[in-house]
């Protein structure tokens, strides 16, 4: 289990600043949820965070390390992320056994099948679907690949940007879930992107809310339904979510 | 949900086979595309087992009856040393195939490597091969291989090596845009968080992406490259003279064109359907290797 801080994070495209002065810290074991509406700049402090995004000014410090002092393996064993849409975040022509044996060759990590098995356990897939391809695999079973992907590195912080939204109710339900759990068993620190505050809501002990690249108010989850927010955006979006789920 | 089965290592080749099976299927079941599957078998089997099949020596002169029109004895007739054209379009589907494998083989790599490159790193890699690449595009393909033969010297050899330098920038441009679409994929990103270098995203994750349409677009080149083959040739720059070449032999048997057809009409009709073939098969593995019908493998 390690502690994140994310200090002044700043991140420029061209002439726009996307990002300003994002700060905040997570505690180790924790779930930090980071929502917003589209184009708030949540997705991006998950990309920096992972240093896909080179471009950025700031401290970003996993365990007091900073990730940019981080070696390239130690970074990849120490930072993983699952993408919004397991359709585009598994590649077409490599088989799950694929997938899940690259990053291990590239860290020349031993018992290889025996840990791909593990991973395959671990998201609850049967150990036969290794010789699958993602368009023999439902939505929720690819993302479930995705997750194995995450951990087979043995990760302490997983990224995660929206895992659910592209998934249909119920299985998002068993994503959540099956996250929930691994996050107890693993001990993973779990920073989650999403825009669905009742995700929020069951994953998360804590969220910021992001506006248009900076984080307006960071609430404990507690602060949900009596809406206990004190900035206006931060209220309105709270309020927003809590008129949609009662028309439901 | 069936229990884990004691087989935990991908069963890679049975996988590959099955594909290949399919694309094979798929590809006869389209008359147009089945017609080129057939040609081109046609022309391989020829290529092999081209001494069994010629009815004459192709290199042999026959001085007392030269320019014999088809039929008895020689079933395409003589040209104008009395050397059997039969025999010697059988050799020459041998040559033909000789070129246009050895510039595919030398262009799909080039291409493809180019290509990948300049899309994923982008930047000055990208304006560097891509100026490159743009020199080569705006000469006319004969025009250029005109040039190389010429600074090269005449020969088989030469003709093959201009060729391929003038045939892998279309293939080059082909890759990089294909890259382009792909290397801000999540996958890609996943690829780099899990520590993968450079080299192995672009030879695990871009090329595999890249591969079907370059190999239609190299199937499709095939046809202009027998074409160029044949346009060297012709002009007496490719195979030196007593090598059967399709492209040589109309060069040769233009001169008796007039009165003796059957000298340009059969090296001709062989080089209109086996690039025919190309062309028909590079459209029907466009349509077989479509990632939409991806699906339904």
């Amino acid at each position: 289990m390690k502690p994140i801080a994310v200090k002044d994070l700043c991140m420029s495209f061209g002439a726009v600043q996307v990002l300003h002065d994002v700060s905040f810290d997570v505690a180790a074991g924790e779930c930090f949820g980071l929502v917003g509406e589209s184009g708030s700049g949540k997705s991006t402090v998950l990309r920096c965070m992972s240093l896909l995004q080179g471009q950025w000014t700031g401290e970003v410090s996993i365990g007091g390390v900073r990730v940019r002092d981080m070696p390239l393996n130690d970074r990849c064993r120490m930072v993983q992320m699952v993408f919004q849409d397991p359709y585009g975040s598994l590649h077409p022509r490599h088989s799950v056994a694929t997938v899940l044996s690259e990053p291990l060759k590239i860290h020349g990590l031993d018992r290889a099948n025996e840990r791909m098995a593990q991973a395959m356990i671990d998201v609850g897939l049967p150990v036969d679907f290794l010789d699958r391809f993602p368009h023999q695999l439902s939505g929720g079973q690819r993302q479930r690949v995705a997750i194995a992907r995450a951990l087979i590195l043995e990760p302490d912080v997983v990224l995660l940007d929206e895992p659910t939204s592209a998934l249909d109710v119920s299985v998002q339900a068993e994503i959540l879930n099956l996250l929930s759990r691994l996050r107890t068993d693993k001990g993973f620190t779990y920073i989650m992107v999403s825009h669905d505050l009742s995700v929020v809501d069951h994953m998360c002990e804590r969220f910021a809310v992001m506006q248009s690249g900076r984080i307006v108010e960071i609430l404990p989850r507690e602060a949900i339904p009596t809406n206990a927010a004190r900035d206006p955006y931060a209220r309105e979006l709270i309020g927003a979510s809590l008129a949609y789920e009662r028309a439901v | 949900m069936t229990l884990a089965t004691d087989t935990t290592r991908p069963r890679r080749m049975p996988q590959s086979l099955i594909a290949a099976r399919n694309i094979v299927g798929f590809l006869l079941r389209s008359p147009t595309s089945a017609f080129g599957l057939f040609v081109l078998a046609v022309l391989i089997l020829t290529a092999i087992f081209a001494p069994l099949l010629a009815t004459h020596d192709p290199f042999l002169q026959d001085l007392q009856n030269p320019l014999q029109p088809p039929g008895d004895g020689h079933l395409f007739g003589t040209d104008e040393l009395g050397r059997d054209i039969y025999s010697r379009l059988v050799y020459g589907s041998r040559i033909s195939l000789m070129i246009i494998f050895l510039v595919s083989i030398v262009v799909g790599p080039i291409g493809l490597f180019v290509g990948a490159i300049s899309g994923y790193f982008g930047g000055w890699w990208d304006t560097i091969l891509m100026r490159v690449t743009d020199i080569f595009l705006s000469f006319p393909s004969l025009i250029l291989s005109l040039a190389f033969v010429a600074a090269l010297g005449p020969s088989l050899n030469n003709a093959i090596i201009a060729i391929s330098l003038t045939a892998w920038p279309p293939i080059a441009r082909l890759a990089r845009a294909e890259t382009l679409t792909f290397r801000s994929a999540d996958y890609i990103s996943a690829a780099r968080l899990q520590g993968a270098s450079s080299a192995r995203i672009i030879w695990k994750s871009i090329v595999p992406m890249c591969l079907p349409s370059v190999l239609i677009r190299l199937t499709l080149n095939m046809a202009t490259v027998i074409l160029t083959a044949a346009g060297l040739g012709f002009l007496g720059l490719g195979a030196k003279p007593p090598t059967p070449e399709w492209g040589a032999m109309i060069a040769t048997g233009r001169r008796y064109m007039i009165d003796h057809w059957w000298l340009v009409t059969f090296p001709g009709l062989a080089i209109l359907s086996v690039s025919l073939a190309f062309n028909l098969l590079g459209d029907g593995l466009r349509d077989a290797l479509d990632p939409k019908q991806m699906n339904k493998r």
